[in-house]
């Protein structure tokens, strides 16, 4: 079964759900979506190692070929490519890596050549079945989405995965909950977590996602959270306090399940409810 | 005119909160909400909208199934997995690239433009706003970005403002990038946890990568005073300024309550801190002209 924790606004507690929840659960893959912040492995004790990069095929031009006709900067609606009186120009960081270009060259002056925009890493040793996957987009790189699509292809469908998405609701946010069970979206009980928790609700509903609530800090703002829920007819799964406890752990780097054991049991009880109504036969 | 862009990496260290703050000290500025998938500026500002325009982004593809003969070329060269087996566009996938339309053997398919999102030209108690909502899941949020800088320029030199203070995006991708490029100056939000750090490391990478002037603030900063220090060390390490630290307070949420900036909110020792913060970003703005401070050890 695969469970994404998404949020809308960033700050809200997903890293932490998506650890916490994570490490009490067996046989368990976890996989950090947040490419371009990627936070999980900061409050894991493990080695990474690179599984691979992740390329875009992006376009490198044959000189003694090309007759600079133009037809490919016609086509490239990237503006990835510039043909010049006498040159043509590739703009490597504006490549999507559709391929168009070397499809609509007459003169076959075009090949692709990878490039890469980020990697894929994972623990070295996964004890005790928990295996943990990671983006991470280089600095100054545009494109989150294709590092996350290759991430994902590292799902496992016969166990459980729990996938922490980016904030937002934008394509990266699209990419890391598309195809999942399940969505936990995490937000506060403040205005700012409101108004962003109707997003990300307006987002799971129309990728037909079935989701539910978790209020973290449930007890700081007001209580116009809860009554959107209520009113919504939304599964509230779970309340969090804010609790100076939890944030001194947060801020160390260490999952709170690990010094407060009675927050694992809770954590399991959740993915078994989850499990229950959504995770189908033999999931 | 100086433009500003208030960024984190880390989402909810208190960036709009912030430069909502900003925008009511400063007294000549534009505000520019470019967090454009999940904006909240709005909810403390209470902009009055006087023009709404659509947002066009990248083309989308579109099927013709009377035409289509199901011959599966489109799915074949398609990189983006954006057609399925039964021939159908999935849009949340489509990069709009245009290679199934050409390559379709019937001209079945065609590239047609789609409503991606609106931008709208606002009226504040604190002076002009360019805003914008993106449509969920939608591909073009740096457009989108660059599009809101555009509006805010253009209030700037209408209204005759000397300032654009634009509330950023968290991450370091699409959105940042068209958030930060160009500006004079960065104010970037952090928190003393381990998961702030890490972010703020990556985003002033970014902020070096296009070589543009950085200056940090610390956000409730007592949480974890070791980790404070590790900032502080870190920043003076990377001639990196830190421009002020904020206690953890409820002040932000109450003032978030009643519909107000800090500022506005109460005169206590928190709202004093921001104001301090104010005075320290405008020295170093005035400090910034034409010049980069920023180099970074690694």
């Amino acid at each position: 079964m695969k469970i994404a924790i998404a949020s809308g606004k960033g700050g809200t507690g997903k890293t932490t759900l998506a650890v916490n929840l994570a490490l009490a659960l067996e046989d368990v893959q976890l996989f950090d979506c947040d490419v371009e912040e990627p936070n999980c492995h900061l409050f894991l004790d493990l080695d990474l190692i690179k599984v691979e990069d992740v390329n875009i095929p992006t376009p490198e031009i044959d000189k003694s070929k090309c007759d600079l006709c133009g037809k490919c900067s016609e086509f490239c609606r990237f503006n990835a490519i510039a043909v010049l009186p006498k040159d043509v120009m590739v703009f490597p960081a504006l490549c999507h890596g559709c391929g168009g270009c070397t499809i609509v060259c007459p003169k076959e002056a075009i090949i692709e050549k990878d490039r890469s925009i980020g990697v894929i890493d994972r623990n070295k040793n996964s004890s005790g079945g928990f295996e943990f996957y990671r983006g991470l987009l280089d600095i100054g790189e545009p494109m989150a989405s294709p590092v996350i699509s290759a991430l994902k292809k590292h799902i496992d469908t016969n166990r459980t995965a729990i996938i922490d998405a980016p904030p937002g609701t934008a394509c990266p946010v699209i990419t890391s909950v598309g195809n999942v069970d399940y969505c936990i979206l995490v937000t506060e009980s403040t205005p700012f977590g409101l108004h962003d928790l109707m997003l990300a609700v307006d987002m799971v509903r129309i990728l037909e996602i079935p989701f539910g609530v978790i209020i973290n800090r449930h007890d700081i703002g007001d209580e116009k959270v809860e009554e959107y829920c209520n009113s919504q007819g939304i599964t509230i799964l779970m309340k969090i306090p804010h609790d100076h406890k939890i944030a001194r752990l947060y801020s160390e780097g260490i999952p709170f399940i690990s010094s407060m054991p009675e927050w694992k049991d809770r954590f399991v009880n959740l993915f078994e409810t989850i499990k229950q109504e959504y995770g189908g036969v033999g999931s | 005119m100086k433009q500003l862009t208030v960024i984190s990496g880390k989402g909810g260290t208190g960036k709009t909160t912030i430069a909502a703050a900003f925008v009511s000290l400063a007294k000549n500025a534009v505000i520019a909400d470019c967090d454009v998938d999940a904006a909240d500026m709005h909810l403390i500002l209470k902009p009055q909208v006087q023009e709404t325009i659509d947002f066009t982004g990248l083309d989308v593809a579109s099927i013709d199934e009377s035409l289509c003969t199901q011959c599966g070329k489109c799915k074949d060269k398609c990189r983006f997995d954006a057609i399925s087996n039964d021939i159908t566009i999935n849009i949340y996938e489509c990069e709009g690239c245009g290679v199934c339309e050409y390559i379709c053997p019937e001209r079945a398919i065609s590239m047609i433009p789609r409503k991606a999102g609106d931008a709208y030209i606002s009226k504040t108690r604190f002076g002009p706003m360019a805003h914008a909502r993106l449509g969920i899941g939608e591909e073009a949020s740096g457009k989108l970005v660059s599009f809101v800088r555009i509006n805010a320029k253009k209030l700037a030199e209408k209204h005759n403002k000397d300032m654009i203070i634009i509330d950023g995006p968290p991450g370091t991708g699409c959105s940042v990038i068209a958030s930060i490029t160009g500006v004079d100056m960065l104010v970037i939000v952090t928190e003393p946890s381990v998961s702030g750090i890490h972010d703020l490391e990556r985003v002033l990478g970014v902020a070096d990568y296009f070589n543009i002037p950085a200056v940090v603030c610390v956000n409730k900063y007592d949480i974890n005073k070791e980790n404070t220090q590790l900032i502080e060390k870190y920043c003076s390490e990377n001639g990196v300024g830190i421009v002020g630290k904020l206690p953890y307070d409820e002040t932000p949420t109450k003032a978030m309550l009643q519909e107000m900036t800090v500022i506005e909110y109460s005169n206590n020792d928190f709202s004093t801190k921001v104001k301090d913060l104010w005075e320290n970003v405008k020295k170093h703005l005035h400090e910034t002209s034409g010049h980069t401070l920023l180099t970074m050890a690694k």
